[in-house]
């Protein structure tokens, strides 16, 4: 049965990964970037559906692709909180924010933040916000890049995260966004459809219908509607129920907020809708982009039935062969009613294990950890091991592991965008040094793409605690700086710069320490880490702010934050107890806690605003004409008394 | 431009809009933003989660309403809402002669 001497899962494996990297390296060769125009919006001329189907490809990352359905079939209605906050978030985007972000018309987050407050400050702080979510969800990225070689492919972890991280690089630094853009095109329609083929054919196995977002709905090939007997199944194994959920409700409310506000509000997102023609094109960008994630989104919970109701069939009750674990004789052989083969084979990568602990040769699958012989459960399982439990040629396998690189690599390469630019144009140029040539912004743009990939290679090598608590992280950070900064900006022009800089901070800070309390804990290494971050902002700022003859208080305070971060790094400052659920504020978690932050963040910004000078009415000019779509009209403050 | 002759007398191929007019139209815009994101928080925050178990009782093939809302129909209607938004939006463009088509 061997291709070339490999497995045919290896054999297909190798040739999809191989053949879709190539494509994506000539694509980046097609898609070379000559000025910064194109290095940064892709010279503005991205067709809104292709941009679509890039957001859709740089939005969907390895945690949508592999892992959210698992997700939703382990955790049922609660799992809707993914589904509804990943997707409303983009109603927002195209109401409120991308067609007057486009209208604008730069380059970066921080350049609409930094003109718009008229503060080199408030650009600052929208640098470090914005370089702190994409290098914690960078990791995360390379991370899963690593995996699925070192499972598939059977590279190590590094040699998988440094091949990636190099195609990555390739095409981000040759051709900047308009290379990433027709890259993600192409990675797009390779990630659905490797999700739509094995869903589809599940789907007409259990259901008999070909569109599998109709067997959340459908029956059974029994007659049964497939939700009715999966709660039933469940529920007699003492789980519960799959449609009934075990969060809080004010969790999930603000679970979901927070994940819509927080997409919305995400850089790598924001930018994407700068590289249409015009204002009206990126509110049609924003809907493509949305009906092609939906494709995926609402072909998740129906996998996602599929998958549970499958696995609790073909393996609870089954009968366990330890001869067939330790591989002593063919797995092939397997019949009816014996552990299926895909199980032992799984096994074997350790992402899933299982022991019949009460000795009466079957596997039970039970809720309860006392019965329970399933003993290892990775949800990251049901996507990946879709294809064999529905008994799938080979190929589908590879093509799988194809899509989950090409929703791994679109994303990182997304945030690898916005970490050149921000360092590149929003650091060096705006604030460090002002005489930059475009020549010299485009080669500093490619060397901190290379830097950045350094960075993210290590931290997919060795990913540092705070990668788990990714999703926490990126949403609530973006929910509570960027949105409200951003949506203020727009549609209230009393806003200033003071309400702007401290709204941000105010919301990073709250929101960061809570997620940090919570889910990692403020030992004396985690706050020595912070203060470190601190002090570095702080220089920064100094250096971005400096005027003679005053007192270098930033650089003061700096200093103090380094003193701080040694002794904490030193582990010399008290180390305090992770918080436990119990005490968590309103009962809301750590991911949803970005709900508060963002609203804090509003109150904040607008108490302040109120308290201080009006912003210049250079700025009120600027705002209204943002919100006019057409480039060639301005509103005209002297003939208001004769229309009135 | 014949659109243009309907809305206000304003004259529009001068360049710049009175700040009366551009004021209606922020108007209009704010109104039909209010009512669409009215219709998001509906779907999604007041029928998927607080309203859940009320729809429950009802159900939509073989699954009840207020679950199938949370996990597919609320991300159908906000394909909907979006592709609304950017059809209206262009008409009110059009109607205050601000639109983009021609830049």
């Amino acid at each position: 049965m061997d291709i070339l001497g490999l497995s045919p899962e290896l054999f297909w494996t190798a040739l999809f990964v191989i053949s879709s990297f190539g494509l994506y390296i000539g694509i980046a060769i097609w898609a070379r970037a000559g000025s910064t125009q194109d290095f940064y919006v892709a010279g503005h001329d991205v067709p809104p559906i292709f941009n679509g189907m890039a957001t859709a490809a740089d939005w969907m990352s390895a945690a949508s692709f592999l892992s959210m359905a698992g997700i939703i079939a382990f955790s049922g209605y609660d799992g809707s909180v993914y589904l509804m906050g990943w997707t409303g978030g983009y109603v927002l985007l195209a109401l409120l924010l991308a067609p007057y972000l486009r209208k604008f018309g730069k380059f970066t987050v921080p350049d609409f933040v930094g003109d718009r407050y008229y503060s080199q400050a408030a650009r600052i702080v929208a640098v470090i916000c914005a370089l702190f979510i994409s290098f914690t969800y960078i990791a995360g990225q390379m991370r899963g890049v690593g995996i699925a070689f070192s499972n598939f492919l059977h590279v190590p972890i590094e040699g998988g995260v440094i091949i990636g991280a190099i195609i990555v690089l390739f095409y981000a630094a040759l051709g900047g966004m308009k290379g990433i853009t027709y890259t993600q095109v192409a990675q797009y329609c390779v990630l659905i459809f490797a999700f739509m083929v094995p869903a589809i054919f599940l789907s007409l196995q259990i259901t008999g219908s070909p569109i599998p977002q109709l067997g959340l709905i459908g029956n059974a090939q029994d007659g049964l509607p497939l939700l009715q007997s999966l709660d039933t199944t469940l529920t007699d194994l003492g789980f519960s129920a799959y449609t009934a959920g075990t969060k809080a409700r004010i969790d999930v409310f603000a679970i979901t907020l927070a994940l819509m506000v927080g997409t919305a509000g995400l850089p790598h997102v924001i930018i994407r809708f700068f590289t249409v023609p015009k204002a009206s094109d990126a509110r049609k960008s924003a809907g493509w982009a949305l009906v092609f994630i939906a494709i995926l989104y609402t072909t998740a919970p129906a996998v996602a039935i599929f998958a549970r109701a499958n696995f609790i069939e073909s393996v609870n009750e089954s009968r366990w062969s330890d001869a067939a674990a330790a591989g002593t004789i063919d797995r092939a052989t397997l019949g009816e009613g014996e552990t299926p083969a895909w199980f032992y084979n799984w096994r074997d990568t350790g992402l899933l294990d299982a022991e019949d602990r009460n000795g009466d040769g079957r596997i039970q699958y039970r809720a309860d950890p006392e019965t329970n012989e399933v003993t290892h459960l990775d949800r990251d399982i049901f996507v990946l091991a879709n294809p064999e439990i529905g008994g799938l040629p080979a190929w589908v396998i590879g093509l799988v592991v194809a899509g989950g690189l090409a929703a791994a690599l679109s994303t990182a390469a997304g945030l690898l965008m916005v970490i050149s630019s921000a360092v590149s144009h929003d650091l060096c140029r705006k604030v460090l040094f002002t005489s930059m040539s475009d020549t010299q912004e485009l080669l500093t743009a490619r060397l901190a793409a290379v830097a950045a990939v350094l960075v993210a290679i290590y931290a997919g090598i060795n990913p540092p605690g705070f990668v788990a608590a990714v999703v926490a992280f990126a949403f609530g950070l973006a929910a509570a700086s960027f949105f409200p900064a951003i949506l203020l900006g727009i549609f209230w022009t009393r806003m200033n710069k003071h309400g702007a800089i401290c709204g941000m901070t105010a919301g990073l800070v709250t929101t960061a320490a809570y997620i940090v309390h919570f889910k990692i804990g403020f030992s004396s290494v985690v706050m020595g880490a912070c203060a470190a971050l601190a002090a570095l902002a702080l220089l920064v700022l100094f250096f971005g702010t400096r005027k003679t003859g005053q007192l270098p208080v930033l650089l003061g305070m700096s200093g103090l934050a380094g003193i701080i971060a040694i002794t904490g790094l030193a582990g010399m400052l008290p180390d305090f107890t992770m918080g436990s659920a119990q005490s968590w504020f309103l009962g809301i978690s750590p991911e949803g806690f970005g709900a508060i932050g963002m609203i804090l963040s509003f109150a904040v910004s607008i108490s302040v605003s109120l308290l201080t000078p009006s912003p210049p009415d250079a700025i009120r000019t600027m705002v209204e004409n943002i919100r006019i779509p057409s480039a060639r009209k301005h509103v005209d403050h002297n003939s208001a008394a004769s229309n009135q | 431009m014949a659109e243009n002759q309907s809305s206000k007398a304003t004259p529009v191929d001068t360049g710049n809009i009175s700040e009366a007019h551009f004021k209606a139209y922020w108007r209009a815009n704010l109104l039909l933003m209010a009512a669409l994101l009215a219709i998001w928080a509906l779907v999604s925050f007041g029928a998927a989660i607080l309203f859940r178990e009320t729809l429950d009782q009802f159900s939509i093939g073989g699954a009840p309403f207020g679950f199938w809302m949370a996990q597919q129909g609320s991300i159908y209607v906000f394909v909907i809402l979006i592709f609304a938004y950017s059809v209206l939006m262009h008409r009110l463009e059009r109607k205050y002669g601000i639109d983009d088509d021609m830049d």
